[in-house]
């Protein structure tokens, strides 16, 4: 008998759960309960999902390193797609109710407003990783120049914690908080921070490989992620 | 030879600090509790209700100045609004300002005037008629409503304490307790809040002291017991639960000027030409609509106000 794949399991059950806050925003819309300023209800909770969903995206590869449980990346496109999905209706929303698509005027407020400059920034660098998530663009790529583009969203997560924080009044706690939180996942991912089995193959559950020799030659480091077809390969000399 | 050390004082017996920053209200609750249970045992009776939020203010009279605009709804003007000494969202002080002591008040006069000293709030208000006035509100966030409010002028009180001829402006002190107002034990402000006008803004018949907004006693997140009203100026001008009133002959600090000068003036008149730095000014979302409307020049009370600031640059200097 076959077993469970784990991850195949999780996957439709986690697209379900990301759609909630979406789906809960909509049921406020519906019975009139998006509170006194619904605009702003709408601006804050899609930018705020957007942002966790980027966070959520950003911790899978600390989590992988941390359990073990490499397979978790498979549900790393689909969560980074979802942060996509709430930064769009977050544009949307300020491009509607904000501007109501008065292309001048937003081009005013993104070029003279930092926290517009950054937060659209943001939006636009999101624009080409959503389009090269499929399986047929990262072929087109290669797995090299697919990682380095995608590498791009430290940077919208760095530009986003400034949108957030440029945009309060005085109060910068929560903006400050999850600036933190965004630190904490990238330091999570210092070299220092692996562990290398000495002469080990390690295989995760998605069979993502790796393999550390360490000889005369050098250490040397070759990881094979299935995911991303890719195989790297790491040569460090002493 | 051993010394012996006396214990420090068990962990037990420490007075939690909420508890301590509470003690006065304590033990003015055990003397009212004990009052009540004498005056209960005395008359057989119960104890006059306190004045509350929400109780309906009689003999209000119609002011002519009143803007003919759709006024905000009740639940939203006292559900959402700023008061960062309940905390900063919102929502906050309409759910942390419930339980907010608003009597006995007291108000201190000081400063440059023949009549300082600190006056219970019923002496304080007792010479002066309520009428309502209803006001545009501009908060500088870029949010504004419609609200009837019931006061009177604050020229007429200015007169009552007879300023000298060295008081050019007034301060006014919001009540510092960090035992009821949890948004003080955060320093998100220098607290406590203050705020300031120049003696002829202060003087002008557009600018009162209220006491309650449509027609009741104001909410305790609103401002009770009695707040200012500026309406050609941002709302945070508008200072509440005010316990201290000092005449100055020196600008008086005001507390989001000192804390970023470069973004809100001592001035802060509405002002759709002058951008704050970060956010553009030139609109404003009503509450209960969607789209944005146009702000205007003193938030549409420039007729009445617009000479106070003749020959100022109001946009680079005294913004």
């Amino acid at each position: 008998m076959r077993r469970a794949d784990p991850v195949a399991v999780a996957k439709p059950l986690v697209f379900a759960a990301a759609l909630l806050p979406a789906a809960w925003l909509m049921y406020r819309a519906l019975i009139g309960h998006l509170g006194v300023n619904p605009v702003e209800t709408i601006e804050h909770h899609t930018g705020d999902w957007a942002l966790h969903f980027l966070l959520i995206t950003l911790a899978v590869t600390p989590l992988r390193r941390l359990t073990g449980h490499g397979s978790i990346v498979r549900l790393r496109r689909m969560l980074g797609l979802f942060c996509f999905f709430y930064a769009t209706l977050h544009f949307s929303a300020w491009l509607l109710f904000d501007h109501f698509f008065d292309v001048m005027e937003m081009a005013r407020d993104i070029g003279k407003r930092p926290y517009v400059t950054v937060g659209f920034s943001a939006f636009v660098l999101l624009m080409p990783l959503a389009l090269t998530s499929t399986n047929g663009m990262l072929k087109r790529l290669g797995g090299r120049r697919w990682k380095r583009l995608h590498s791009l969203v430290y940077v919208v997560g760095t530009l986003v914690i400034l949108h957030y924080l440029w945009l309060v009044k005085k109060d910068t706690y929560y903006p400050v908080l999850y600036g933190v939180i965004l630190v904490a996942l990238l330091a999570l991912r210092a070299p220092s921070l692996r562990r290398p089995r000495r002469d080990a193959t390690a295989r995760g559950g998605s069979g993502v490989a790796a393999q550390v020799t360490i000889g005369d030659q050098g250490t040397t480091a070759r990881v094979h992620d299935p995911i991303v077809r890719h195989t790297q390969q790491l040569r460090i000399r002493l | 030879m051993l010394i012996r050390r006396p214990h420090d004082i068990p962990s037990r017996e420490i007075t939690e600090r909420p508890v301590y920053l509470r003690r006065r209200e304590f033990l003015s609750r055990s003397i009212d509790a004990g009052l009540t249970a004498a005056a209960l045992g005395a008359f057989g009776i119960l104890a006059p209700p306190r004045v509350m939020a929400g109780e309906k203010l009689s003999g209000v009279a119609k002011s002519a100045f009143a803007v003919k605009e759709e006024l905000t709804p009740y639940e939203s003007a006292t559900t959402y609004n700023n008061f960062y000494e309940f905390g900063t969202a919102k929502e906050d002080p309409s759910l942390y300002a419930q339980d907010f002591k608003t009597r006995p008040w007291s108000v201190t006069v000081e400063g440059e005037c023949a009549r300082p000293g600190t006056y219970t709030l019923e002496d304080f208000l007792k010479p002066h008629a309520l009428e309502e006035r209803v006001y545009r509100l501009r908060c500088v966030e870029g949010w504004s409503m419609v609200i009837p409010w019931v006061g009177f002028p604050l020229a007429d009180v200015i007169e009552r304490f007879e300023p000298t001829g060295n008081a050019r402006y007034v301060e006014f002190t919001t009540l510092l307790d960090p035992g009821q107002m949890p948004g003080q034990r955060r320093p998100v402000l220098d607290w406590p809040y203050v705020e300031g006008l120049r003696m002829d803004e202060a003087r002008h018949p557009l600018t009162i002291l209220a006491v309650g907004m449509y027609g009741e006693v104001l909410p305790n997140q609103n401002g009770a017991p009695l707040r200012l009203v500026v309406p050609w100026k941002y709302g945070f001008k508008s200072i509440k639960s005010i316990v201290k009133l000092r005449f100055t002959e020196e600008q008086p600090g005001s507390t989001w000027n000192r804390t970023a000068p470069d973004e809100y003036g001592f001035y802060s008149n509405v002002n759709p030409g002058r951008d704050h730095p970060r956010w553009s000014q030139a609109k404003e979302r009503r509450i209960g609509e969607f789209f944005k409307r146009p702000t205007l020049p003193f938030n549409g009370y420039a007729d009445q106000v617009a000479s106070l600031y003749a020959g100022m640059d109001l946009v680079n200097t005294y913004f």
